[in-house]
């Protein structure tokens, strides 16, 4: 985003205003067809304002100090203590529920503020091209070589061999069941359309939910044509939000936060709905009897990197955070910490250690095979895979969604 | 004044004096730079880029004007949102008005000085308490199975789940505003002079004949003014619907709340910000009317 | 008081402790709630533990959220005593032009609603290049608390006087005498209930705060980290229960001096 010069007075805000050119029109990347969220093949109209940024040689001694941009459930004290005792980095979170927050905080590369933001596919890209993150040194990053080899280099964070940080686990949305209202676990997302279980559902309060009832639509009305929930044309589009629509009813409450959907299931308010597998593992550890589930229809999901601040205060304490989390040791205890799937290879072993048969739970060491079964959240964009441009973008989604819940 | 040589000190004092405009200036100078500079000038650049969009992919601002945000708000959901948090605002000013009159008048007219000094103190003690904090502990009272289910359970009314719902806001925005509306009516009812209330009765008008023609026009500017804050508070809230409300719940609040702190859309929002601040104007200038301003607590 | 019948004050008695009691109960299930054994909010409470309490005060992020609350605290309220008992005095003494509307434009900071207040100036910050911190959060509640003080010194300067000010200059007092031993005098109980109210509203301020602070949390913004989280619900009740004990002195001292002083 361009700096203006200081807005002075009225007057001499409007006369700057209109001095202003316009800023042109999108020239945003093609949404490419990679499951990895984002797809960066057809943005050579783009150009990432901060490709060109100097590298780092080595990493230098700790600030002290680190500021996270989290999800809830990636900055626990069992590995942030041991972390902040053996680099002296007092790590401090800030949490976001949506990749659409996590921007807005990253906006300005970080205000200044924030060094580390653990975001999505669909985020990542939003984050390259605005210049708010920074290409990382992967040498710096001994763990970097340990990664799946689909995550080394994914087109949602590495854009012309430039790597924006690196990759950290990934996973599913899944469906999320009370084990006494459902004695064998869902096969389809239409429990959670069902009007049998109404006033009992709940989904979360973000508009990438489209994409959810578009990916249940491709395969329950194949006729639609919808191949990728991200890419929608108008008549998908609408589609989605008509199912939406009649699942509003049905809805106890959009959660906007993990906890109220924690707290909705463990007061029995609701018995099914969409959720991150963070919620069930909290449940289930308070004894709630509920289980997860990914129905025939497949899932969307989120495949998160660190990404350094293009402004980030403490780069090194940085450097260290990210080469933490990515040990072996780390990545088992997020992945089973969270109920997903960590991107270093070695951590199967570790996984098993701390909870016997979680590497398999968690997919841990399965081919790429998985992680493309896997939607992952990408921003929508007109420009479609296909070579047209009439895909529906977020900000009518964003409007759509205010329709539906509002 | 005299004008013979006086110490420096004196000749500023002097000067100053003798220029009652060059003392305004300098009194009112530094709070009115403050909010010109601050608070007037952040606004209305905001409102300026209502007429703005953004782009898509990086969300920078583009300097196309349009009026295609607003056309947007006055549109079926966002004016159904619009009317909805009105609705509610009014309502839970109005409750607050019920509940705060009497105790009000009890603190103001019928307590003792040490009783007075207590309640007050107790009025005003829960805004200590965190807003986050007391909104959260509803939802322990109002869920499924929560203490007030268990309360009509064992008084044989049946389990009772308003946990999520509108009904749930409106019982605790009405708590969470209620201090601020007890203040000013007991400010305003306790500088009734009881010579008033004597004339009233000397003239021959019993209690209830007092309290209507008396009493409650001089507490109108204090009813008048806890108005502006349970008003204007809950029309602007967006925290307690995303605690407390469920599904059809949304606030002005929470699409301005999503379409920046999420989307970072700003000119949508700002747009969207026209609609309270009308609204709140109009409010401002009819309780002017009604005397909210003059003595205001 | 010949207002009121004897069953009009039963009444009113009764609905006194009603309202006292709705207005505690939920701070009661705060208190009660910081000794909860398990991190879920659920009724009846599962058990008793005084576990949380050295959770909280072994965490840094509690310490430096309250340290950051109360800095930004005192900085506001001092702000807003000097700007808003100027703006008081300007606006109660001198006639001028637009004076109408100088009044009623300096309640708005409190009248429109804070997200307004936020997002104006979150955007005025990011075009001006500041970034944010410390400052901008002052900034932020500075303007409200302006508004508070100045309502509260309006209302006890349009309730004296100015003849005590005027013989003060006629037995030779400076301007500076007259101020400091007539004026501030008969101000400093509205000044100190300015001043509190103030603090109170910057303390528990979060609408605002959201768009004004940077990575650093206020107490508020660290509780609704907290409550995003709900793994340590507990340590936020703890953490509510350490506040009000600490603050029931101050206000409750102020609301004597305010009584004293007939409301302000």
């Amino acid at each position: 985003m361009t700096r203006h010069s200081r807005v002075l007075g009225v007057l001499g805000a409007i006369a700057l205003a209109t001095s202003f050119t316009a800023c042109g029109g999108s020239g945003s990347s093609s949404s490419g067809n990679s499951n990895g969220g984002g797809g960066g093949g057809g943005t050579s109209a783009l150009k990432a304002p901060m490709q060109d940024a100097k590298l780092p040689s080595k990493i230098g001694a700790g600030e002290g100090k680190l500021n996270l941009i989290a999800w809830e459930g990636y900055a626990q004290p069992q590995w942030v203590k041991p972390f902040e005792k053996q680099s002296g980095c007092k790590v401090s979170a800030k949490y976001a529920g949506s990749s659409s927050e996590m921007v807005s905080l990253m906006k300005d590369g970080g205000g200044g503020q924030y060094d580390l933001v653990s975001a999505s596919g669909d985020a990542d890209l939003r984050l390259i091209y605005s210049g708010d993150v920074r290409p990382v040194n992967v040498k710096l990053l001994p763990q970097w070589k340990n990664l799946q080899p689909f995550l080394k280099s994914p087109d949602f964070n590495t854009i012309d061999g430039k790597h924006y940080g690196i990759s950290y686990e990934f996973g599913p949305n899944v469906l999320l069941y009370n084990t006494k209202t459902f004695s064998k676990a869902p096969t389809s997302w239409s429990a959670i359309y069902d009007k049998k279980y109404s006033g009992k559902v709940t989904v979360p309060n973000n508009p990438i939910q489209i994409a959810d009832a578009a990916l249940y639509l491709s395969k329950s009305k194949p006729n639609l044509g919808i191949k990728d929930p991200y890419e929608l044309n108008q008549k998908q589009f609408n589609a989605a939000v008509s199912l939406l629509k009649k699942q509003r009813p049905l809805i106890k409450k959009y959660w906007d936060l993990a906890s109220q959907e924690i707290n909705l299931f463990q007061s029995n308010a609701t018995v099914v709905g969409a959720a991150w597998p963070y919620q069930t593992n909290t449940l289930r550890a308070a004894k709630v009897p509920v289980s997860d589930t990914i129905p025939k229809e497949g899932a969307t999901g989120w495949a998160d990197t660190w990404m350094l601040a293009s402004k980030a205060p403490h780069p090194n304490c940085a450097y260290k955070w990210i080469n933490w989390v990515s040990t072996p040791k780390v990545q088992a205890q997020q992945a089973i910490y969270f109920g997903e799937t960590p991107a270093n290879k070695l951590a199967c072993p570790e996984m098993d250690k701390i909870a016997k048969g979680s590497c398999a739970q968690y997919h841990a060491n399965e081919p790429a095979s998985y992680f493309d079964s896997i939607k992952f959240w990408k921003t929508p964009l007109p420009q479609c895979g296909n070579g047209k441009n009439d895909c529906v973008p977020f900000a009518k989604w964003q409007n759509a969604w205010t329709q539906i819940t509002g | 004044m005299t004008t013979q040589q006086a110490p420096s000190r004196g000749r500023v004092a002097a000067t100053l004096w003798r220029r009652p405009w060059l003392r305004g200036l300098l009194t009112l100078s530094p709070p009115l730079l403050w909010f010109l500079v601050i608070y007037f000038v952040s606004l209305v650049v905001m409102l300026i880029t209502a007429f703005w969009s953004v782009n898509p992919l990086t969300n920078a601002l583009q300097h196309t004007w349009s009026l295609d945000n607003f056309r947007q708000i006055f549109t079926g959901t966002y004016l159904s949102i619009i009317g909805r948090t009105i609705l509610l605002a009014a309502v839970v000013t109005i409750t607050d008005i019920v509940i705060a009159f009497p105790i009000a008048f009890y603190m103001a007219r019928v307590a003792g000085p040490r009783a007075r000094s207590i309640l007050f103190t107790l009025s005003v003690l829960p805004l200590w308490a965190s807003y986050l904090a007391r909104v959260y502990a509803w939802i322990v009272i109002l869920q499924k199975g929560g203490a007030l289910s268990w309360t009509t359970q064992k008084l044989g009314l049946g389990p009772v789940d308003i946990g999520y719902t509108n009904i749930a806001m409106w019982i605790v925005f009405s708590y969470i505003w209620l201090p601020y509306m007890i203040t000013p009516i007991f400010g305003a009812l306790e500088r009734i002079p009881d010579s008033y209330l004597e004339a009233s009765s000397d003239l021959g008008a019993r209690g209830r004949r007092t309290l209507r023609h008396v009493i409650l026009p001089l507490a109108l500017p204090g009813v008048a003014a806890g108005s502006i804050f349970t008003f204007s508070l809950t029309l602007g809230d967006f925290i307690t619907p995303i605690l407390i409300g469920g599904t059809g719940s949304s606030f002005i609040g929470n699409v301005i709340y999503s379409n920046i702190g999420v989307a970072g859309n700003l000119p949508f929002a700002a747009a969207l910000s026209v609609v309270p601040i009308v609204i709140m104007i109009v409010y401002l200038v009819g309780a002017r009317a009604v005397g909210a301003f003059e003595d205001v607590t | 008081m010949n207002t009121t019948t004897r069953t009009g004050r039963i009444l009113l008695r009764v609905w006194v402790a009603l309202v006292l009691i709705f207005l505690f109960l939920p701070i009661l299930i705060v208190i009660v709630y910081a000794f909860n054994k398990s991190n879920v909010q659920r009724w009846p409470i599962p058990g008793f533990s005084t576990k949380w309490f050295s959770v909280a005060w072994h965490d840094h992020a509690v310490r430096s959220s309250l340290i950051l609350s109360v800095k930004a605290g005192l900085i506001a309220t001092a702000i807003a005593l000097v700007l808003g008992s100027l703006a008081a005095f300007g606006v109660h003494r001198f006639r001028f032009f637009g004076r109408e509307t100088v009044s009623f434009l300096l309640v708005l900071p409190l009248a429109l609603p804070g997200i307004i207040t936020g997002i104006a100036l979150n955007s005025a910050f990011h075009f001006a290049g500041i970034d944010l911190s410390l400052l901008t959060i002052v900034v932020g509640h500075a303007t409200f608390c302006i508004v508070v003080v100045y309502n509260n010194v309006i209302a006890r300067l349009r309730q004296t006087s100015g003849s005590m000010t005027e013989a003060s200059m006629d037995l030779g007092a400076r301007p500076w005498q007259t101020f400091r031993f007539v004026t501030l005098p008969t101000l400093s109980t509205a000044l100190v209930s300015g001043g509190l109210l103030a603090f109170a509203l910057s303390f528990d301020e979060v609408i605002v705060t959201t768009f004004t602070a940077g990575a650093q949390n206020t107490l508020p913004l660290w509780i609704f980290g907290a409550l995003r989280l709900g793994q340590q619900l507990p340590e936020v009740n703890v953490v509510i229960l350490f506040v009000l004990a600490v603050t029931i002195i101050p206000v409750a001292a102020s609301s004597r001096l305010m009584s004293r002083g007939g409301i302000r």
